[in-house]
């Protein structure tokens, strides 16, 4: 079959991918201005540590030796120390992921609910004024910076109305037995609710405005018609027939919007303190924290690259029409 | 800036090729949204280019009231500011029509870099295919494998902190998007009969691209264009917001972060932070309104 072939050709421009990413990665950090030793040792370090950390990281050697040191290391999975926490990156990075992936799988599957249902009314109600007035609309929610999104929101729901916390994840003096009851917490919760809805506002247009255009391209197909010839009533053809075929491709954009929305995150995180992977990067960089920084980068790019290949390979599974030349 | 505005007569001393560009872009006149958002255009050029004369104040000077106190957090109307002053003492009113500056500067000049680059690799690659085409749609592929801001933050911070590393950061990124629909363009293209016959009588390669081909292609680049001046402002306050933008300019990102910084949202000081956010969006969003009224006529298919 063809189909192992393509997805092979995939894979192969998968690690193509992930190679040239990693090396940009590396070059971006190796090549700032001023010495990268400085950057990697702190100068309160012994100099038996300062000595270790160099030929861990084989500081003293040629640019092109430090490459093949720096894949070693990745392939082991080794992303160095921090030099704030002194914990190594990798540690520091899956304690923050799971904040990160609440925060955005939350609100991506409140967009996606409310965009899917939104976009398909829309399309059934083409032409009316309610359609005229929301297309601008939502168009006006993809033009907001969502940092100021966030901004607004707090100032009026958390600093003027006082109904939800100003940021982080619980209040101070709080504590749990574990992950699981956090995240259950009326007190998380309550934390969650501001962030996540910030992304959703923004998020939602994709899903609406796709599902919108699927629903419009699929009401047009003979078998709709021939849905209302039989007599069907309008809305077993709207969300029997027309709907369930808009989705495929909506759900599809879901993994795109994921890799996204990750990159969002590193700025709506900061408005609200939310100790997650995108502010993480962000104070690792203003403190010169380059360990960190680059493994929250490697990180982020890492859930975008294999987002893009989930999305690739969900749409040609869902629609064999799609070859990939 | 003046120097900017005495360069235009240019176009009056030639009117022929400004009326033929204009033809070619074909402006999406008709549509009610797509004037709108060019008029919004228009508005925030016009402020930007007379911003020396319509800001009250100088935006990054320290004021003081009549009665010699430092003029901070002043509400709109208070001492004759119009939008009120920020916690420094500087006016709200004048930093946002000068901000205007800068979001058109990154605009424009990103969006150029990214259209221009974006057609010439997308040209490339659908015209001349093969291994040339190969190359450059895996370059593409690694361009979307970068987290595109995160990259942006990492490159203003270790280079200079300026507009111009803003930009190319952008650019270094955000060309996949124009090139992969270009290039799909000019593969349709290539096989025409207009193209096979220049070929046939000998036209070069460059002649072809460029006569023959580029024409067709350039409302795409421009619908490109309007839409990177969006991501573009959009990125530049993240950047601003985040502390890595240009610290000797005064950008809409810029106020919103000293806003932030500066206990703006807990002091309810709306009238300090509302506006340039507002601002965005009308700008981020006339692109998308003229962006529309373009898939409107060069996909009309799509329907409304």
């Amino acid at each position: 079959m063809g189909n192992f072939k393509a997805v092979g050709s995939r894979l192969l421009q998968l690690a193509l991918v992930l190679w040239a990413v990693v090396t940009i990665l590396f070059l971006m950090f190796r090549l700032m201005p001023g010495n990268p030793m400085a950057a990697y040792i702190d100068p309160t370090f012994t100099l038996e540590q300062q000595q270790q950390l160099m030929a861990q990281f084989g500081l003293d050697k040629p640019l092109w030796q430090q490459y093949l040191i720096y894949l070693g290391n990745l392939l082991q999975g080794n992303l160095g120390q921090s030099f704030r926490y002194r914990v190594p990156v990798g540690e520091r990075i899956f304690e923050l992921l799971p904040n990160t992936l609440i925060l955005t799988f939350s609100s991506l599957i409140i967009a996606y609910v409310f965009g899917i249902l939104a976009g398909a009314y829309l399309a059934w109600k083409r032409g009316s004024w309610v359609e005229q007035a929301a297309i601008p609309m939502v168009l006006t929610t993809r033009a907001m910076p969502e940092f100021w999104l966030g901004m607004v929101l707090l100032a009026i729901f958390s600093f003027s109305l006082g109904w939800f916390p100003a940021g982080g994840t619980r209040n101070p003096g709080n504590e749990y037995s574990g992950l699981l009851d956090l995240y259950t917490s009326r007190d998380f919760l309550a934390h969650l609710a501001l962030p996540a809805a910030t992304l959703a506002i923004y998020s939602q247009g994709l899903p609406l405005l796709l599902m919108r255009s699927n629903m419009l391209d699929v009401m047009k197909e003979d078998f709709v018609t021939m849905a209302r010839i039989k007599g069907l009533s309008n809305w077993t053809v709207v969300v029997r027939h027309a709907a369930r075929n808009a989705l495929l491709p909506v759900m599809t954009s879901f993994a795109i919007a994921v890799g996204y929305q990750l990159q969002g995150n590193v700025v709506v995180e900061s408005v609200f303190s939310w100790p997650g992977l995108g502010r993480e990067l962000v104070n690792a960089v203003a403190a010169s924290d380059y360990p960190l920084a680059q493994g929250a980068f490697l990180m982020i790019a890492l859930v975008v690259i294999f987002m893009n290949l989930l999305a690739d390979l969900l749409y040609a599974f869902l629609d064999p029409r799609i070859s990939h030349a | 800036m003046p120097e900017i505005a005495v360069q235009k007569p240019i176009g009056i001393k030639r009117p022929n090729i400004l009326a033929r560009l204009f033809r070619a872009l074909r402006l999406p006149t008709n549509d009610p949204f797509a004037v709108a958002g060019l008029l919004i255009y228009l508005i925030f050029i016009v402020t930007a280019i007379f911003a020396d004369s319509i800001a009250t104040h100088d935006p990054t000077e320290i004021l003081y009231t009549p009665a010699y106190d430092l003029a901070a957090d002043l509400r709109p109307g208070q001492d004759g500011f119009i939008m009120g002053t920020t916690s420094l003492g500087r006016d709200i009113f004048s930093q946002l029509v000068y901000g205007s500056r800068s979001a058109l500067l990154i605009g424009v000049t990103a969006a150029f870099m990214v259209a221009l680059i974006g057609s010439i690799i997308g040209l490339v690659a659908g015209y001349f295919g093969k291994w040339v085409d190969a190359v450059l749609m895996r370059l593409a592929d690694i361009a979307f494998g970068i987290p595109f801001l995160p990259f942006v933050i990492v490159l203003a911070a270790f280079l200079k902190p300026s507009i111009w590393n803003v930009v190319i950061a952008m650019a270094l990124v955000l060309w996949r998007d124009t090139a992969r629909v270009i290039r799909s363009q000019v593969l349709t293209l290539r096989t025409r009969g207009y193209v096979e016959a220049a070929r046939v009588a000998g036209s070069s390669d460059f002649k072809i691209i460029l006569r023959h081909i580029a024409p067709n292609i350039l409302p795409l680049s421009f619908l490109y264009g309007s839409i990177a001046i969006g991501w573009a402002i959009l990125t530049e306050a993240s950047i601003s917001f985040l502390g890595f933008g240009d610290p000797d300019s005064i950008s809409w990102g810029y106020m919103l972060q000293d806003a932030f910084a500066s206990q703006a949202l807990a002091k309810q000081a709306f009238y300090w932070f509302v506006p340039p956010g507002i601002c965005i969006i009308l700008v981020v969003s006339a692109g998308f309104f003229i962006t529309r009224g373009y898939e409107n006529i060069l996909f009309p298919k799509l329907g409304r």
